[in-house]
């Protein structure tokens, strides 16, 4: 790790002026995941700025049943959260889903969205990696996939988005709150906040140097409708998704679906929203042969390796699953 | 042996040592603060096989806090050429010949260190050492059908390569019934909660180095003699050893590299590895490749066993696991073969790992044993009482003890395996479908000469000293209570002091034979120093002290069959949507000889079991052909069992009696406890869904294919 | 760069002492406690995040102290194993260092600090009503510490890898002091 200076900013403009006058700093926030990478040598800042303290770190439910979630509230209030717990208990169940219980009371919001993937050659600095080194190569194509991205990579990398937060957001349709370094607020759907790898997969987000997401913004859930989050993964706790599901699901008095969203997790290079899915599941019932179906629609484009193309019959079965588990609820324990 | 009245053997006395484990006191090889200490960071290998051409120190020594980097310029030059008294202390000797050579063997090899003020700056320096390579095509992944593979003349459990008693290649061919299947299991790490570390510091020509260390006696043996030193000039010391699995059973190159700096900067020096540099630097179980062919009557009895296995070693190491040893004792085959093969890649070090050989191999057997049940019809419990044997198949010798049917039979009833239905996929419970599955467990009750002292004060306290390590056994606590037996006082009046080289010849917390050496060299020496206190008739004032050493009473022991023996039982359930597949219950039944204390043994016991559970359903360190190393390398990728993933894990020792093992008629359970487990659950797992995964570990992706059919709700 | 930026004063609340330390930026909480306060009963497993051995209470809420930089963590107030005796007010063993001992919940003791500094948070979570991944009811939560199954403190405590395979004691100690108290004595 590089020496670096440590400045703790204590308001927006600050941080940003720091960041401007610095071209080597980078925000630090919860640094479950930064100062991590930072050990690994894949990351090295000059300068770390801390943006812990400027006010984001509350959650301000609307009488509308939306919710803005500051950039800086810990995973772990964020599922404690009573008001989201009652209005939106897949993300609840998301972010504890995630990492473990000392890793969720330091992470942030924002820190969640912008988690690095843990491809292995990405974290490994002896070893290429275009994502790290642009144009050095992909050794995972050819070797150590089985975690990796099926739907959304390119040739030049096949990396997968980590985390299980935003999968749930995807699916309940998340705006992120960006502060420019001019000091101008914008917001985007989360989904656009990632950019998928194409030929530069070192660039894996629309930020530009010294934006900072303020916050994320959810829209009422629909009113009726029941979610749930399922994540699968090769130990019952404390391990990343192979696949991950987040549904929300509104069906009518005859069973048939209303209204569903589908996000999908350890997938992709982003939360992978399941949109065509979501399309040819409208107006019929959640049977396997029509989740089958919708699934095969939205994985038609899948670009699988030999060793996760498992993932491809896993995300529909999980999908079909979580469904059917969302009209009809068993007990899992 | 002593005649004392038992009182604190055979107690679950709470470890001695619990206190300062529970809170914080207790200190680890990294945790000694000596004056003006600094840190060493390797600079490891980015090449698999080749030669190091360069080493370009500059801009390291130019950070702020490099004292020093090491290289192979300016390292002291070690007596390679050494010979050593024990086989596998000698196998150690390549890997701890740091910096000797230019030549890489590995990716992952030290080929310099950075020496600082500060970690951060030691770090920070290795980062910014250049190293130039010649580098050569390299071949780091295993094959069963490499012609390059070999059968060693011994592997680690010192027995032939190749064995065969009777034609067994004939008998298969002409058996009614036969199993013919191939088996793998692949790299496994043991990856103890404390790294590789130590401490190293020189007093002129005396080195002592706080070691993360299963045995500091033996330790002390190859790196005195590399540095060409007596024994007794290097001081091990290893109080409190965070788990070691057989990983630091031999010292490894942290240790080496410690000494190495300290040596170069006059200073003392500390070493712990990180996660990644322990995957290539600590040695890992190898992977194996097993061809299980068992032939068999209709009635069941076995009339063929051929159990043949391709490991990997270094260029450096000839490391062949025991991988079919247990194959030739565990059933009464009339015609059986065992072969082990080794292939030697450009790859880290193998090493020992809890139940080497034993652990991988007695998978696949048992694993083919429950194949041959299925094919059969025949209930695999009692597939294994017809073919129990009344005395060694091998080498017709009689057990000592053996009562593998009184467990499988013990565990039944306690399991619940009556009335099971056989029939694969028969049972579904909501989305899950459940299995059980069983397997036999086996390892060898081996003693090794131990020394130990025995000293009596004159306010009425004893000192017993003897080098052991206890690496979380809880050995500490049983010699404890041997000790106090042996003297026949309450336990407050004895202190056991361990895990000290300059104590005497001891060996190492290992292979199940550490507790039951040291236990007697205590036990002798307590009763020496009973009948010298009744010599002088009273301990005087300044004490009286007396040595012990078990040499000839382990030469003396007459030759028999010693081992123990145990029964698996696992109850597995795998969701139907997914594959994800958990681990209800297990249950070992173990037939150990004595227990002298139920509560750190069965700690030890369920804590293998546990280790069995990962290594049937988690645990791959995965090679990485390209780069010739594993390509996950933390624990964040190398799964190990979670607190999630161990529900109801327990055990049963049955009462055994044998006279003929040892002073303390214990036969060690370090390692049989994860023998067998995780042919159980894979048995389990073709119980509950009909489909046999012969490739451990077994994940969600290779139970996937079966669950199609066995949806219907 | 000026070599002082890179550098820095931190003051700490330790076990109840206010400690000042000048430390290099780059030093995790852990290696401060560790390296620079003789603390040495946080243990280093991975370094990553990844194993728990680390777990500290900071600010009253389980950290991985691998994973902060002490000098992000300047003001903050941090309890280490070797204070953890101190929280019932001075006594010898806290009830669930003694519930650790009673169920042989540790073998080689290298995660044991962790563990038993991740059981108070974990409790003290619960006592917030804060559901785990398993819990039934997300909305509902659960009703403090003493209402935790085995089910609940094995998810809860899987931040925390014991290669020992001490987890039957382990979630066997905490269940114990969660029912009695729910681990605020």
């Amino acid at each position: 790790m590089r020496p670096f200076a440590y400045e703790r900013a204590e308001d927006p403009a600050e941080a940003a002026a720091l960041v401007a006058e610095r071209p080597d700093a980078a925000f630090l926030a919860g640094g479950t995941n930064l100062v991590d990478l930072m050990k690994l040598g894949v990351a090295g800042p000059g300068t770390l700025v801390d943006v812990r303290r400027l006010g984001y770190d509350r959650v301000e439910h609307r009488d509308d049943g939306g919710v803005l979630i500051g950039a800086t509230v810990k995973n772990s209030e964020l599922a404690g959260d009573p008001g989201i717990r009652r209005r939106f208990p897949a993300l609840s169940r998301a972010i504890l889903a995630g990492a473990s219980g000392q890793l969720r009371s330091a992470a942030t919001t924002a820190g969640n969205l912008l988690q690095r993937t843990r491809c292995v050659y990405f974290q490994d600095v002896t070893k290429p990696c275009n994502k790290r080194e642009p144009g050095s190569g992909c050794p995972a194509i050819g070797g150590s996939h089985r975690d990796l991205a099926v739907l959304g990579t390119s040739d030049h990398c096949v990396a997968t988005y980590p985390g299980d937060m935003a999968v749930a957001l995807a699916a309940l349709d998340a705006l992120v709150h960006v502060r420019g370094l001019d000091g101008e607020a914008r917001a985007l759907p989360l989904e656009d906040l990632y950019v998928l790898p194409g030929d530069t997969p070192h660039r894996e987000t629309v930020l530009e140097r010294g934006d900072l997401i303020t916050g994320v913004e959810l829209p009422a859930a629909p009113a009726g409708a029941a979610m749930h989050y399922r994540k699968v993964r090769d130990r019952w706790s404390y391990a990343f998704a192979l696949v991950s599901v987040a549904a929300v699901l509104r069906t009518a008095g005859d069973g048939t679906i209303d209204e569903v969203r589908l996000a999908l997790g350890g997938v992709a290079p982003r939360p992978w929203r399941a949109r065509t899915a979501e399309s040819e599941l409208i107006g019929k019932l959640p049977t396997p042969e029509n989740v089958q179906a919708a699934m095969g629609a939205e994985l038609a484009g899948a670009r699988p390796l030999p060793d996760n193309a498992f993932k491809l019959d896993l995300a529909t079965d999980l999908v079909g699953a979580v469904l059917r588990d969302l009209t009809e609820p068993e007990e899992d324990r | 042996m002593s005649t004392t009245t038992q009182r604190a053997t055979g107690a679950p006395i709470v470890r001695v040592d619990g206190r300062a484990k529970v809170t914080g006191a207790a200190q680890y090889a990294y945790e000694y603060p000596l004056e003006n200490m600094a840190y060493a960071w390797p600079v490891q290998s980015t090449i698999a096989k080749g030669r190091v051409e360069s080493i370009d120190d500059s801009a390291a020594l130019a950070r702020p806090g490099v004292i020093a980097v090491l290289t192979p310029d300016n390292v002291a030059r070690l007596q390679v050429d050494v010979e050593l008294p024990l086989p596998f202390l000698a196998a150690a000797v390549p890997d701890l010949s740091l910096l000797q050579s230019r030549e890489v063997a590995f990716r992952g090899q030290i080929v310099a260190a950075v020496i600082a003020t500060s970690l951060e700056a030691a770090r920070e320096g290795a980062g910014a050492v250049e190293v130039g390579y010649e580098e050569q095509a390299h071949d780091a992944v295993l094959r069963f059908d490499d012609d390059r593979a070999y059968v060693p003349g011994v592997v680690n459990d010192f027995s032939p390569g190749n064995v065969e008693r009777g034609e067994a290649d004939r008998a298969f061919a002409e058996a009614p019934v036969r199993i013919d299947a191939t088996y793998s299991t692949p790299a496994e790490h043991a990856v103890p909660m404390e790294p590789h570390s130590a401490t190293a510091a020189w007093d002129g020509d005396r080195l002592t180095i706080y070691n993360s260390d299963q045995g500091p006696f033996y330790s002390s043996l190859p790196i005195s003699a590399l540095f060409g030193l007596d024994p007794g000039q290097v001081e091990i010391v290893a109080e409190y050893v965070g788990g070691g699995f057989g990983s630091k059973a031999a010292p490894r190159p942290p240790t080496m590299l410690a000494a190495l700096a300290a040596r170069l900067v006059d200073r003392p020096v500390k070493v712990a590895l990180n996660r990644p540099q322990s995957f290539s630097l600590t040695t890992y179980r190898t992977p194996t490749i097993q061809r299980l062919r068992l032939g068999a009557e209709r009635d069941g009895r076995l009339a063929a066993i051929v159990h043949e296995s391709v490991q990997q070693s270094s260029t450096l190491v000839e490391y062949t696991e025991q991988s079919v040893s247990s194959t030739r004792l565990l059933y009464a085959a009339p015609d059986v073969r065992t072969t082990a093969r080794v292939r030697r890649l450009d790859v880290p070090t193998p090493g020992w790992l809890r139940a080497p050989g034993d652990a991988p191999g007695v998978y696949a057997l048992e694993s083919a044993v429950d194949e041959l049940a299925v094919e059969l019809g025949m209930d695999p419990i009692e597939l294994r009482v017809r073919n129990e044997p009344d005395a060694d198949p091998e080498t017709g010798q009689p057990f000592s003890s053996r009562n593998l049917v009184g467990a499988l039979r013990e565990g039944a009833a306690r399991f619940g395996w009556e009335g099971r239905d056989p029939a694969p996929a028969s049972r579904r419970e909501g989305n899950w479908l459940v299995g059980t599955g069983v397997a036999a467990a086996h390892y060898p009750a081996l003693v090794f000469p131990s020394t130990a002292q025995a000293r009596a004060e004159a306010d009425g306290g004893f000192v017993v000293r003897v080098g052991a390590a206890d690496i979380g056994t809880g050995a500490r606590t049983v010699l404890t209570q041997v000790a106090a037996d042996a003297l026949d006082v309450p336990l407050e009046r004895v202190r056991v002091d361990i895990g000290r080289a300059s104590i005497g010849v001891a060996p190492f917390a290992g292979g199940s034979i550490g507790t039951a050496s040291w236990s007697w060299a205590v036990e002798k020496a307590c009763g020496a120093l009973l009948d010298a206190v009744q010599e002088h008739g009273g301990v005087p004032p300044e004490g009286l002290e007396v040595q012990a050493d078990t040499t000839e009473d382990v030469g003396a022991l007459a030759e028999m069959s010693r081992g123990g023996y145990g029964a698996q039982f696992a109850e597995v359930r795998v969701d139907v949507d997914t594959g994800q597949i958990r681990v209800d219950r297990m249950l070992g039944v173990f037939a150990t000889g004595r227990v002298l204390n139920p509560r750190t043994a069965r700690s030890q016991i369920v804590g293998a079991m546990t280790m069995g559970l990962s290594m049937a359903l988690m645990e791959i360190a995965e090679p990485d052909p390209e780069f010739g190393d594993f390509a996950n390398h933390d624990l964040a990728s190398y799964h190990v069992a979670s607190n999630a993933d161990v529900r109801d894990v327990d055990c049963v020792f049955l009462h055994e009696d044998d006279k003929n093992l040892n002073s303390i008629g214990g036969k060690g359970i370090g390692e049989i406890g994860i023998v067998g487990a995780a042919a159980a659950i894979a048995n389990a797992v073709h119980h509950a869904i009909g489909l046999r995964v012969r490739d451990l570990p077994i994940r969600i992706e290779d139970v996937r294919p079966a669950l199609q059919d066995l949806r219907v709700r | 760069m000026l070599q002082d930026d890179t550098r820095s004063e931190v003051s700490l609340r330790i076990n109840g002492v206010d400690r000042t330390v000048g430390v290099d930026n780059r030093a995790t909480l852990l290696d401060t406690l560790r390296e620079g306060l003789g603390l040495t009963g946080a243990k280093k497993g991975c370094d990553h995040g990844q194993c728990g051995a680390c777990t500290v209470l900071l600010d009253g809420r389980r950290v991985n102290s691998c994973l902060q930089l002490a000098v992000a963590a300047d003001g903050g107030e941090v309890v280490t194993i070797e204070g953890v005796a101190g929280l019932e007010g001075g006594g010898d063993l806290h009830a669930l260092q003694r519930a650790f001992l009673e169920h042989d919940a540790l073998q080689c003791g290298y995660c044991t600090p962790g563990q038993i500094c991740s059981a108070l948070g974990a409790m003290a979570e619960a006592e917030r009503g804060w559901p785990s991944h398993v819990t039934g009811d997300t909305s509902a939560g659960v009703a403090g510490a003493a209402s935790l199954d085995a089910y609940e403190v094995r998810e809860r405590m899987s931040g925390n890898i014991c290669r020992c395979g001490a987890y039957g004691g382990i979630v066997a100690a905490v269940l114990e002091v969660a029912e009695a108290d729910g681990g605020r004595s």
